[in-house]
């Protein structure tokens, strides 16, 4: 086989982090002019191995070739130098700052007075090529996700990388922003550069990828060429068995509203309207989706619901009762319960217990409390009953819950929550970073509220977990509802995306998608 | 070879080490504090050993170092309260003053002659008076978001000067030759001495507070409140717990014990309100409530030794001609090891030499402008 001399090739790369081994004998290469996927689920060793790459971490064991001579990165200074970069999920940019700003961020040898005009010329000359449009003078916050992204990876190519290295470019995008950056990748593969393009959405990886290296639980478990093989395959190799995402989903006819917004309107954490004049209701027997790209007002809608932030106008009915800017504690005890994105930061207390955490909703009623006191013994047992029934893996109730997996964690918070049997849940990316058995353990949970007779609202930025999980679906953008479909899995996905982007189901339904 | 150092967070802190460390920091504290004293021109070790011999080589010694013990261990639990819903009470001190001025106005406007009721009195007046003063704090940082570490630390001035106001002014005893100080008690407002010492019976009051607020913080509902509220107010008000009102309540709370211990030092062991009366208590209390991991029982344990530092302090200016100053030196010095102790509680350091060096890159970093 007559196979281009790869840009960057990795041996046998072992990283062990406190006794876990995150990669384990791992060989990986990119060449030039390809798209090379690296796929595996959440904890699966991927970002691990490509911070490697890029110098943030050092391998314990093994090599990395470029260009066929063997390198030592001591710094993502030193993988630059030699033509690779990264974007990273989170971007490494100065809000505060320009995009030129942000451009020559750390160079070294910079002249005394910067020659700003040099270093935009070269951005817009970049950006046209590449079709990654900015304004090298605006402010790194004024620009929306997916500007960042663009941004991110211009930084990149400023620095002339051969190589980039994407960390889940795709899960802050909406799907046409994310179309527009596959012909980005494409037009950078073309111009021979290497992509390595870090996923576990499938769909994505046979569109964009020429080849596919699979990692499952830091082990390689093969490199495969996309062309020749399936998404089942992958899907397979990925997991380890053959688990698709399916769920079953009985129809039922829903119930009476259970929670109700009219006109809701709150503010943001920064003052701003985050929440414009939302009407909704999720009923009993039923699932209600919100769609939208984070940052939307999703949250701020959830803790206007729960009586988290307050409403500036409109109203919230609970079984009808009008409980608008009720106190926290009158939404709970109403059988409103909530699971907040932010796990650790506002759902869990991380350096108190396993056992003190399950009460927190809880601990002013009976039996685990009585009068004024705490009564131990009943929250000991209320505590063990849970992590059986959520089947929580924690080596005992007294662990502290900052120790515990997302995935436990999650699992912990979930069978808080839904141990009273509430009237409606609410939960914010319930599923997100979760490995594919806790995330199915997660969906049966609410699919389980659902069929009981309660209500779930729930809040996703995975469009393929919505559509599959919801009996409706409301989709946001900026602060607004932009309609609410009935039956979201007959829609197409690009009208969602359309309306993710802020076109009104009404404007769709006046003029529907050519296809 | 490079060499890197990396700090990383301890999952667990092995047993050793939970004994080592303390052990160490005190060690580090008493050397660089025998730096200090070899500076002052006197020996460390036999300063040290005055400071033992003084508070804890006779009965005397060690009834002095209890009586320095109780308004410590009072003002320690009172901010402890505050400081485990991380509210930062500093005020204290100022707490203390406006339960003593309140234990005098009782003394000077409403005696009586049963103790029960004049005990009752002093007790609820100072409690009053010193729970208003931590109230005001509490209520501006609940109501207007104002930084209580800047209120209560301004409060003890106003405090301060209002006592002075009382000394120097309108409650000066005609009979104190000039001195700053009010009349002295009557015998119906003193607290009884014990055992012949100056242990006074604030001393009971300074062994119940502990365990009655220990049992609340484990086994109340309050209590866990208070505790979720302090390791993550985020977590609480998403639990429907009211952090606004707690913040009140609890400031009220521990300024009120606070005052109650300036009323025990004055009902039990001064029997008059005087210029600079309290010696700093109310500020040596934060130091005691964090060595004492802000545990209640543990910080009678830790005001006792503080005791001896200041029992064994006041000997050294007599006997070793020391200033005050250099003892709270020798106080700070042992705050400052102990809690940087904590770093290493709660992190580990790595130094790894790495081999290898560094490639030569490909090419030089991008440079358009050149």
């Amino acid at each position: 086989m007559d196979l281009p001399q790869p840009l960057v090739r990795m041996e046998n790369i072992t990283k062990r982090f406190a006794g876990v081994t995150a990669n384990s004998s791992i060989d990986f290469d990119v060449r030039p002019g390809e798209v090379h996927a690296l796929l595996g689920e959440n904890g699966a060793g991927k970002s691990t191995l490509m911070n490697i790459l890029y110098g943030l971490y050092r391998p314990d064991e093994g090599t990395i070739f470029a260009n066929g001579r063997k390198r030592v990165f001591f710094s993502p200074r030193d993988a630059l130098a030699a033509g690779i970069g990264m974007v990273h999920q989170h971007f490494m940019l100065i809000q505060s700052q320009t995009v030129w700003e942000n451009m020559i961020l750390g160079l070294k040898d910079l002249p005394f007075i910067i020659p700003k005009k040099t270093i935009r010329e070269r951005i817009l000359e970049l950006s046209s090529r590449y079709g990654l449009e900015v304004q090298p003078d605006a402010s790194v916050w004024q620009l929306s996700i997916g500007e960042q992204q663009r941004v991110a990876i211009l930084q990149m190519l400023f620095r002339q990388a051969k190589i980039l290295i994407l960390d889940e470019p795709t899960a802050v995008l909406i799907p046409q922003e994310a179309e527009r950056l596959f012909e980005t990748i494409r037009q950078m593969t073309a111009e021979g550069h290497g992509v390595v393009f870090i996923s576990h959405k499938l769909d994505e990886v046979m569109k964009l990828s020429s080849r596919v290296t699979i990692l499952r639980k830091g082990a390689l478990v093969g490199t495969v060429e996309t062309a020749e093989t399936t998404k089942e395959e992958l899907a397979e190799m990925m997991v380890g068995r053959k688990l698709l995402f399916r769920i079953d989903r009985p129809d039922l006819a829903p119930g009476r509203d259970v929670l109700a917004c009219k006109c809701l309107t709150a503010r943001g954490d920064r003052g701003f309207l985050a929440v414009k004049s939302v009407s909704l209701a999720v009923r009993e027997r039923e699932i209600l989706g919100i769609a939208g790209v984070a940052g939307n007002g999703q949250q701020e809608l959830c803790e206007a619901l729960t009586g988290l932030r307050k409403a500036e106008s409109g109203t919230v009915l609970v079984d009808g009762r009008d409980l608008t800017n009720a106190s926290p504690k009158v939404f709970i005890d109403s059988g409103v319960h909530y699971i907040p994105a932010d796990r650790r930061g506002t759902g869990m207390v991380p350096n108190m217990n396993v056992s003190e955490n399950a009460i927190l909703k809880r601990y002013w009623n009976r039996p685990v409390s009585k009068g004024w006191f705490i009564q131990w013994k009943e929250v000991f047992s209320f505590a063990r009953d849970l992590i059986a029934r959520f089947s929580v893996s924690t080596p005992s109730i007294d662990t502290p819950v900052r120790n515990l997996s997302g995935g436990n964690l999650q699992k912990l918070m979930l069978g808080r929550e839904l141990s009273d049997s509430p009237r409606v849940l609410l939960a914010v990316h319930p599923t997100w970073g979760l490995d594919v058995s806790a995330a199915g353990f997660v969906r049966e949970q609410l699919l389980c509220q659902r069929e009981r007779g309660g209500a779930v609202l729930l809040v996703s930025e995975d469009l393929e977990e919505l559509i599959t999980m919801s009996d409706r679906l409301a989709v946001m953008c900026k602060g607004e509802i932009m309609g609410i479909l009935d039956r979201p899995s007959e829609v197409p996905v690009e009208a969602i995306g359309l309306m993710m982007a802020g076109t009104p189901l009404e404007d769709l339904q006046r003029e529907p998608l050519s296809s | 070879m490079r060499m890197t150092v990396r700090i990383e967070p301890r999952l667990s802190v092995p047993p050793g080490l939970k004994l080592l460390i303390p052990l160490l920091s005190l060690g580090a504290a008493l050397f660089s504090g025998g730096i200090f004293l070899y500076f002052l021109g006197v020996s460390p070790l036999k300063a040290y050993s005055v400071i033992l011999k003084s508070s804890l080589g006779d009965s005397y010694g060690i009834s002095e170092t209890i009586v320095k013990a109780i308004p410590l261990t009072m003002a320690a639990i009172a901010v402890m309260l505050s400081f485990t819903m991380l509210i930062w009470n500093i005020g204290a001190e100022g707490q203390i003053f406006m339960g003593a001025i309140a234990t005098a106005a009782t003394v000077r406007y409403f005696s009586v002659d049963s103790r029960p009721a004049m005990y009752l009195l002093m007790f609820l007046a100072a409690g009053a008076a010193g729970g208003v003063w931590g109230a005001i704090a509490g209520y501006f940082r609940a109501k207007w978001n104002v930084n209580e570490i800047i209120t209560t630390l301004m409060l003890n001035y106003v405090a301060m000067n209002l006592l002075n106001y009382f000394v120097f002014g309108p409650w000066r005893d005609p009979s104190s030759l000039g001195f700053p100080m009010t009349a002295v008690f009557p015998d119906s407002a003193r607290l009884p001495f014990l055992w012949g010492t100056r242990i006074h019976t604030g001393l009971f009051l300074a062994l119940l507070l502990p365990l009655l607020f220990w049992g609340i913080l484990r086994y109340t509902r309050w209590g866990y409140e208070i505790r979720v509220m302090g390791e993550n107010p985020r977590a609480a008000s998403f639990a429907g717990m009211s952090y606004l009102k707690n913040v009140v309540l609890v400031m009220f709370l521990s300024g009120a014990i606070a005052g109650i211990a300036g009323m025990g030092e004055l009902a039990g062991l001064q029997g008059r309100l005087q210029h600079g009366f309290s010696g700093g208590y109310g500020y040596t209390a934060i130091i005691v409530a964090w060595l004492a991991r802000l545990h209640p029982l543990a910080i009678v344990l830790v005001s006792f030794l503080m005791g001896i530092l200041l029992v064994g302090g006041e000997t050294l200016q007599i006997v070793m001609r020391l200033p005050l100053s250099s003892v709270m030196v020798l106080q700070g010095l042992i705050l400052f090891f102990v809690l940087g102790g904590e770093f290493f509680r709660k992190f580990r350091i790595r130094i790894r030499f790495l081999k290898g060096a560094p490639t030569e890159p490909l090419r030089e970093e991008s440079q358009p402008w050149k």
